[in-house]
């Protein structure tokens, strides 16, 4: 089948590059723009490690055609890090909060939390659960990577670090556990 | 306890950093793209024979580069299991040889059988449906006592019976004449003690990494170079070296960082096959990533197995004997082999050994047509102390006495030494279970709870459950354990750490490079580890399994350490012979006797390096065989609900706290915990490999049907330590990546029949077996 040319922005700069159009934009992302933290697991939409935000929404790439992405905005974990190299919060409250393991299905988890963290609103637990749902990790148990989105909703958006120097020195994860521990002894 | 500098710092995981900004390089990442692809053509039959195959059609499809069948490769069989190879001297324990690259004989549904090499997916998967297959089809088994009763044609052959391997531990006749008992069973069924006995069953849990099974090759430099995602880089190097007959050092495999294994990357799958048809494309690069429906059925999941398991125990709480009988469904193919449904039978004598009057350990594996199994997580441990757990809840239960009390009148306690182990060589040496078993205690509520939980009607129930466990450190002294670790010294005063042993997602890296500088004396920032095993220049290591690493390659690693402290000394001592006194490293500078500060450490090296009359730029190999095990306990408690007419169980609160040695990060340690809780969670609740007995055929190969945790499934994990020294660590160490896997199911188990008086003896508890057992006890 002929080639066809996808314009589109990918991590604020705009873009043309051939691709078939069977093709997923999974496919297109990894092997002609080489967008590699984009991460193929089971290609059906079931594991959720291929995710990217095209404008703005969290999206499975394996279940996307890459005919549907022209002229959209699509943003993946290579476009995060400021232009000096200072990590985007949620990527330093990943780091920070021990969240990353094998690290192969952080890249998609990371821009779900981002959807999290420019929606401007704080979330519970249980809600960062419900919206993480989507990804399977095997390494983690999920709870140091709640850890970090709510560490990293919170610092963005919410009041974390009121009255502390920095909100990023804050040890989320001793904050949680001694919740639990409370809990228990109740 | 010994005081560490570096060792036991909660130093940030070194591969963090590209974990989360994408430049963490995977084997698919790496692939130079456009490359040629390979596909498998799998059997449609569970057992048979292939008689013939048309591949003319195949042939002709646009983009296909060659088609290959079970009759074009070499008749060699080769071993794929992750162990160490021995020299002629041991040729005895060598691995059974039994897979070929594709073969005609089908000995499980979706048997490899021929491969396409072509210019991309599309082509691939086109060409595998124009081969016609002609089979001669015989009849399936999938339960392993009935394939113990032999079948026509034997699965493998030359073993008619099909049994793979046969153990039994048992209380001499001596003692148990001397007891006044025939034997076991007639001491387990003395009356005077009360008899309890069940059969069970654990299913095949799949690892479900993320990154599926993937490498690619090509020929370069007259050698085959293989960039696998394997946790065993080296072993993967010999076996394709065996399989294509071609002398190992002709062949390179790389490891890059890998999307988890588990166990499954423990099995050199498919890198042979891919190394094969790279040179039959004339050395191209050639690609093979299985889907992952191939992933759930053509690579090793969990070995499914049975039990019989009994006990009989005295009105003082006294476990006064127990007998296991244990049978493994190792699948069409050997793989791992015996070795761990001994585990199982092992880790159920260990854990409550301490003053039984008589024991009985057997175990048969036997080949079926049922998918092949291998490692996966703690290895066989799982099931075992799954039953030695339903045991002791059972006894509990029906006794009316307190879980806790009962299990630590019996548990192991420190000085245990197994006497059926070669050499007396497994031993408990740290006392940490009972702090550990009183701060879950407290953590979760026991005596609370089980007051609040008793007497409870109606369709919801909450419940609280205990689990103890076991497990072991390495595989000394079953098999060979060996490692080595180079250091070399930069010009900067900074130096390259490089292990033979892997990262596979635990945080080695990080923990060697903690090791690392603890040895020499300088901070864990001034070493930087190379990540990547090539085995071109990478020191010797099998990689990553059996909780190993920081024990046995942690000890090459601080081998390799204390030299380069010494040789960085000596070089000083050289240099300013004026020293006053026995010098010493710290601070990143050289320290004579006197406290006069002798020479920065990067002025040094720069010495070392560019001395006109001398140079010596330092290098050291650290090496390591160990024979010592050192054996791992620890708990779980957890708090559950049930909705009984829902057959559903929540998991509200759950608490682990484990006796691994000193921790090298207690941080790192804390993500093992996590993982494997939450693994253990899935194994015991809804996590099973479904395969149809008729035709060995699995029935939910996607991540769909197979049913993984969500973030929705597991609940907040609390993941604790009590930290002891063992002596047999290299800074008072040992096995924590497999070991939280363990105790999380059985304590939910007990949590179950806490709740509602129900006793299950199959695992994974879905919905349906819960239904069951609901409905067998009238509480639907």
């Amino acid at each position: 089948m002929d080639m066809r040319i996808l314009k589109c922005t990918l991590n604020g700069r705009p873009v043309q590059v051939g691709y078939d159009p069977r093709e997923s934009l999974l496919d297109t992302l990894r092997d002609r723009l080489h967008m590699t933290s984009v991460k193929r697991g089971c290609e059906v939409g079931e594991c959720g490690a291929c995710t990217v935000l095209i404008d703005g929404v969290a999206t499975d790439t394996c279940l996307y055609l890459t005919d549907w992405a022209q002229g959209k905005d699509i943003v993946t974990v290579e476009g995060l890090q400021a232009p000096d190299g200072t990590l985007n919060p949620v990527q330093q409250a990943f780091v920070d909060e021990f969240a990353v393991q094998c690290g192969f299905c952080i890249p998609g988890i990371i821009m779900s939390a981002m959807e999290m963290v420019n929606s401007g609103r704080t979330y519970t637990r249980e809600e960062i659960r419900k919206n993480l749902s989507g990804y399977l990790c095997r390494c983690t148990g999920y709870m140091n990577v709640i850890n970090g989105v709510e560490k990293a909703v919170d610092i963005v958006n919410g009041h974390v670090g009121a009255g502390e120097q920095d909100a990023s020195d804050v040890d989320w994860s001793q904050r949680v556990k001694d919740g639990l521990e409370a809990d228990c002894a109740r | 306890m010994e005081k560490y500098r570096e060792v036991g710092r909660q130093v940030k995981r070194v591969d963090a950093r590209d974990k989360v900004t994408g430049r963490a390089m995977f084997t698919d990442d790496l692939c130079p793209k456009p490359c040629l692809v390979a596909k498998i053509l799998h059997s449609t039959i569970g057992n048979g024979r292939v008689i013939s195959m048309d591949v003319t059609q195949a042939k002709v499809v646009p983009g296909v580069v060659g088609v290959f069948t079970c009759f074009d490769v070499p008749k060699t069989t080769f071993p794929v299991a992750g162990h160490p190879w021995y020299a002629a001297s041991a040729a005895a324990k060598r691995d059974v040889a039994d897979r070929r690259l594709l073969d005609d004989r089908v000995r499980i549904y979706g048997d490899n059988i021929a491969a396409v090499v072509a210019e991309d997916e599309v082509a691939a998967n086109r060409a595998l449906r124009k081969i016609k297959v002609e089979y001669e089809e015989y009849p399936v088994t999938y339960d392993p006592r009935e394939a113990m009763r032999g079948t026509n044609p034997p699965v493998q052959e030359g073993k008619p019976d099909n049994v793979v391997g046969h153990t039994l531990a048992v209380t001499p006749e001596d003692r148990l004449r001397a007891m006044g008992y025939s034997s076991v069973e007639d001491a387990v069924r003395d009356p005077r003690y009360h008899h309890f006995a069940f059969h069970a069953f654990t299913g095949e849990q799949s690892q479900a990494h993320i990154e599926v099974c993937v490498s690619y090759c090509y020929e370069e430099n007259g050698k085959l170079t293989c960039v696998s995602s394997t946790q065993i880089p080296h072993i993967c190097r010999r076996i394709i070296g065996q399989a294509l007959g071609i002398p190992w050092g002709s062949v390179r495999v790389i490891k890059p960082y890998i999307g988890g294994g588990f166990g499954t990357k423990q099995d050199i799958h498919f890198e042979p096959l891919n190394a094969w048809l790279c040179h039959q494309v004339g050395g191209r690069c050639v690609k093979l990533e299985l889907s992952r429906e191939e992933c759930f059925w053509d690579t090793s999941g969990r070995q499914p197995k049975d039990f019989e398991a009994e006990a009989s125990v005295g009105d003082d709480m006294r476990l006064h004997a127990r007998s296991i009988k244990a049978w493994s469904n190792t699948g069409g193919y050997i793989h791992h082999g015996h070795a761990l449904v001994l585990n199982s039978v092992n880790t159920f004598r260990w854990l409550y050994h301490t003053q039984e009057d008589a024991i009985r350990c057997e175990a048969w594996t036997v080949h079926t047509n049922g998918p092949h199994t291998g490692a996966m997580r703690a290895y066989g441990v799982p099931e075992g102390i799954w039953c030695a757990e339903c045991l002791m809840g059972d006894i509990a239960h029906d006794m009316g006495w307190d879980g806790v009390e009962f299990r630590m009148r019996n548990a192991i306690v420190p000085g245990y030494v197994d006497e059926f182990s070669p050499s007396n060589t497994i031993s408990y040496r740290t006392d940490g279970l009972r702090a550990c078993v009183e701060r879950g205690k407290r953590l979760i509520g026991w005596d609370e709870k089980r007051r609040e939980y008793a007497h409870q009607e109606g369709p919801i129930r909450r419940g609280v459950g205990v689990a103890l466990l076991v497990y072991k450190t390495a595989v000394a002294p079953f098999a060979l354990e060996t490692s080595n670790c180079q250091i070399t010294l930069n010009q900067d005063g900074t130096f390259q750490l490089q292990m033979g042993a892997t990262e596979i997602g635990q945080g080695a890296d990080t923990v060697f490079c903690q090791m690392a500088a603890e040895a020499i004396g300088v901070r864990t920032e001034d070493i930087h580890i190379v990540s990547t095993q090539d085995t071109d220049v990478a020191p010797y290591d099998p990689g990553a399994y059996a909780s190993r690493q920081t024990f046995v390659s942690g000890a090459a690693c601080k081998d390799a350490g204390q030299k380069m402290r010494e040789r960085i000394l000596e070089l000083a001592a050289r240099l300013y012979p004026d020293a006053q006194g026995g010098l010493d490293l710290r601070d990143h500078a050289v320290w004579d006797a006197a406290g006069n500060r002798l020479v920065d450490l990067p002025e040094l090296a720069l010495e070392a390096y560019y001395n006109l009359h001398r140079t010596d730029q330092i290098s050291t190999r650290g090496q390591a065989t160990v024979h010592q095990n050192a054996l791992v306990t620890g708990c779980t408690f957890c708090d559950v609900t049930v909705d009984v007419p829902l057959a559903q169980v929540t998991v509200n609160k759950i608490v682990s706290v484990q006796d691994n040695g000193r921790l090298m990060n207690p941080k790192l340690v804390e993500q093992q915990m996590h993982g494997g809780m939450a693994q253990s969670i899935g194994f015991a609740l809804s996590e099973e490999l479904l395969v149809d007995p008729k035709t060995g055929r699995v029935r939910n190969a996607t991540l769909l049907d197979y049913k993984v945790p969500t973030a929705m499934d597991v609940p907040e994990l609390i993941a604790e330590n009590v930290e002891t020294q063992d002596p047999m660590g290299p800074y008072g160490n040992k096995a924590v990546g497999e070991t939280p896997i363990i105790s999380p199911a059985p304590a939910i188990r007990d949590a179950i029949l806490n709740a509602t008086g129900v006793k299950f003896y199959e695992m994974p508890m879905t919905p349906q077996r819960l239904f069951e057992g609901f409905k067998r006890e009238g509480l639907i």
